[in-house]
């Protein structure tokens, strides 16, 4: 074993192009020109929103009834709604809640769901059957009447819309890391993880859930369009976020009043805003289902 | 003194036609420093003793009966919350096929560094030096490269290594080698094995190895337990067990290795290890022994000590029935 000469050392040595993980998943990516384009329509929106208050042309709650609705000009590129605010400023400003409520609603949902999946599936026994019968029963009602149902009862402000969007996403996710989690778990590195002394909480939690988390990140990615639609439908009848709020729903539904009358840029922009987002998370996530497949791997 | 004395051990699996005996009597013991090897044919029971032993039975299989005492303390009747931290800190185990037991998505070093620093309380730091020096002591160049790579960027031998080093890693008294080398190539199953003999020069640490590679029990191993269908017929030291083999299953096993030095046919054993759902109430090994008696089939025979080092469990032998060889 002192020499360099070993058989085993030479097997065991990767060739340089194999090194690390991350590498080849960005030249597939780099190879992968739709998802490379959701992944940038993502990227700019986020931007957008994240500088929103020093890129708008005006303040997207001023109203000024002289200039009501104005269809697109140069001074207002998206034309002006019915009190004269600027609706291309309206649209930008937007983009921050209509990113931050399905991605604070995924990101709990998430959590909840995968470490309550996560010791479900590692443990068993009663309570796991318990949660699993209360999921089945979430799962029973239909995902929009359940979020239409929270957000009446509770009222509909920016964090009750969180919690019944992330309460809608919850059972996916719990399903999909116990399920995970059921075949992770029978694995020879959780028994060995097992025979050197780990206790329970770390076996579940630092040695089996990240092997449970590809299907779930895919999941996720496309979950985060779906928690979008299901905001915009519930401004749209107006449980969502409440008005004056600029909000991609809430903007379709005040611009499809004046539709009949020819202002077809109230309902047009807002809604357009609300398509391209959906559709870069879902080209995401199936670029990342690809990617992680390894069934997929050399497909393309 | 023993370390480890296993004592009438039973467990059974339970399935819906009832229990299966898949270990029921064993009765054997490791001496501290010492390399037991552990033989017999598949689904005789060598794998389901050692994690009994480890209490990491999974359901249905259960201890039902018997005692495990390792250093003064009955593991058998031990509650999780004692048992869990006695695995790889004191007893550890090498499982059966390297490249799945290492978690995919964490580097090899890390898994390592883990047990350090959960079992000998080192810092991040710390353990990160003392993986490096458990990587060299497996025989893994340039442990810094190989602290960061995963299972997948290594061979078969090299993982068998890292688990090597990792169930090493907390300085164990006795380490369980669930068939090391079953997988690996004959040279590397040779190094592997190589391996095992300088880590008992070097640590004071007794090896059960669990095998049925006859050839790798007689070039390491001190003495021999030869296990059927759930019980151990025989135990003695190698050089003994080899050159003159007692209980007939052991005359059997030993006639079954090819030699090369004589001119002498193979003889394969007769019949298969019988059913354990249900088993035979005599000895086990009745049904395929040609000296045979009423008493076999209806008596369990009990492992007496004989002469030296060596204890049988055959009523034919003690009756004087069965010829040496």
């Amino acid at each position: 074993m002192k020499t360099s000469s070993d058989p085993l050392v030479s097997a065991s040595r990767p060739p340089p192009a194999e090194r690390g993980v991350r590498a080849p998943r960005w030249r597939r990516l780099r190879r992968d020109p739709v998802t490379l384009a959701g992944l940038c329509a993502i990227l700019l929106i986020a931007l957008a929103a994240a500088l929103a208050p020093w890129v708008t042309p005006f303040d997207p709650d001023d109203t000024n009834p002289e200039i009501a609705l104005q269809p697109p000009s140069l001074s207002h590129p998206l034309g002006t709604d019915l009190y004269g605010r600027d609706q291309l400023s309206r649209v930008v400003a937007a983009a921050r809640i209509d990113l931050l409520v399905p991605l604070c609603a995924t990101a709990i949902a998430f959590a909840i769901g995968a470490s309550v999946g996560a010791v479900g599936g590692y443990v068993g026994g009663w309570a796991d059957q318990v949660v699993m019968r209360i999921v089945d029963a979430v799962m029973a009602f239909p995902a929009f009447v359940l979020a239409m149902g929270i957000t009446a009862a509770l009222g509909n402000t920016v964090a009750n819309v969180v919690t019944a969007i992330a309460v809608t996403q919850l059972p996916g996710y719990l399903r999909l890391v116990r399920a995970e989690m059921l075949r992770v778990r029978e694995m020879e590195y959780a028994e060995a993880a097992r025979t050197v002394g780990n206790p329970t909480w770390r076996i579940v939690f630092v040695h089996l859930l990240p092997n449970c988390l590809p299907p779930v990140i895919v999941q996720a990615s496309l979950a985060m369009g779906f928690a979008l639609l299901t905001m915009a439908a519930l401004s749209f009848i107006g449980l969502g976020i409440a008005p004056p709020a600029s909000e991609w729903g809430a903007m379709t539904a005040e611009g499809a009043d004046q539709m009949v009358s020819g202002e077809w840029w109230l309902f047009l922009f807002p809604g357009l805003a609300i398509v391209v987002t959906v559709l870069a998370f879902n080209l995401i996530g199936d670029g990342l289902r690809d990617m992680l497949d390894p069934r997929m791997r050399g497909v393309r | 003194m023993s370390l480890l004395e296993i004592e009438d051990l039973a467990v059974h699996f339970a399935t819906e036609d009832g229990p299966v005996e898949a270990v029921d009597g064993v009765t054997l013991d490791v001496r501290a420093g010492e390399i037991l090897g552990l033989v017999g044919e598949s689904g005789s029971g060598k794998s389901v003793t050692a994690f009994a032993a480890l209490r990491l039975l999974r359901q249905p299989g259960r201890i039902v009966g018997g005692a495990v005492r390792f250093d003064g303390t009955d593991l058998a009747v031990l509650d999780d919350a004692a048992m869990t931290p006695m695995r790889g800190a004191r007893l550890a185990l090498v499982p059966q096929s390297p490249r799945t037991s290492l978690n995919p998505v964490i580097p090899i070093g890390w898994q390592i560094a883990r047990v350090l620093r959960h079992h000998a309380g080192l810092d991040a730091a710390q353990a990160r030096r003392r993986t490096y020096d458990a990587l060299r002591e497996v025989g893994i160049p340039e442990p810094k490269r190989s602290y960061g790579q995963y299972a997948h960027q290594l061979s078969g031998g090299m993982c068998q290594r890292v688990m090597i080093a990792m169930a090493l890693a907390a300085g164990p008294q006795l380490l369980f080698a669930d068939e090391p080398t079953t997988g690996l190539d004959v040279s590397i199953a040779a190094r592997i094995l190589d391996l095992f003999r300088e880590l008992r020069a070097r640590t004071a640490a007794a090896i059960v190895l669990i095998t049925h590679d006859l050839g790798a029990v007689a070039s390491i191993c001190d003495r021999v337990a030869v296990m059927h269908a759930g019980q151990v017929v025989e135990i003695a030291p190698v050089r003994d067990l080899f050159r003159h083999p007692v209980h007939p299953y052991t005359q059997a096993l030993v006639r079954s290795i090819p030699r090369l030095d004589r001119d002498e046919p193979i003889v394969a054993i007769p019949g298969s290890v019988p059913a354990l759902l249900r088993p035979p109430p005599g000895c086990r090994y009745a049904g395929r022994c040609n000296w045979r008696s009423d008493e076999c089939c209806g008596t369990r025979p009990a492992l007496r000590k004989r002469e030296d080092d060596r204890r049988v469990a055959c009523f034919g032998v003690e009756a004087g029935r069965v010829p040496a060889i």
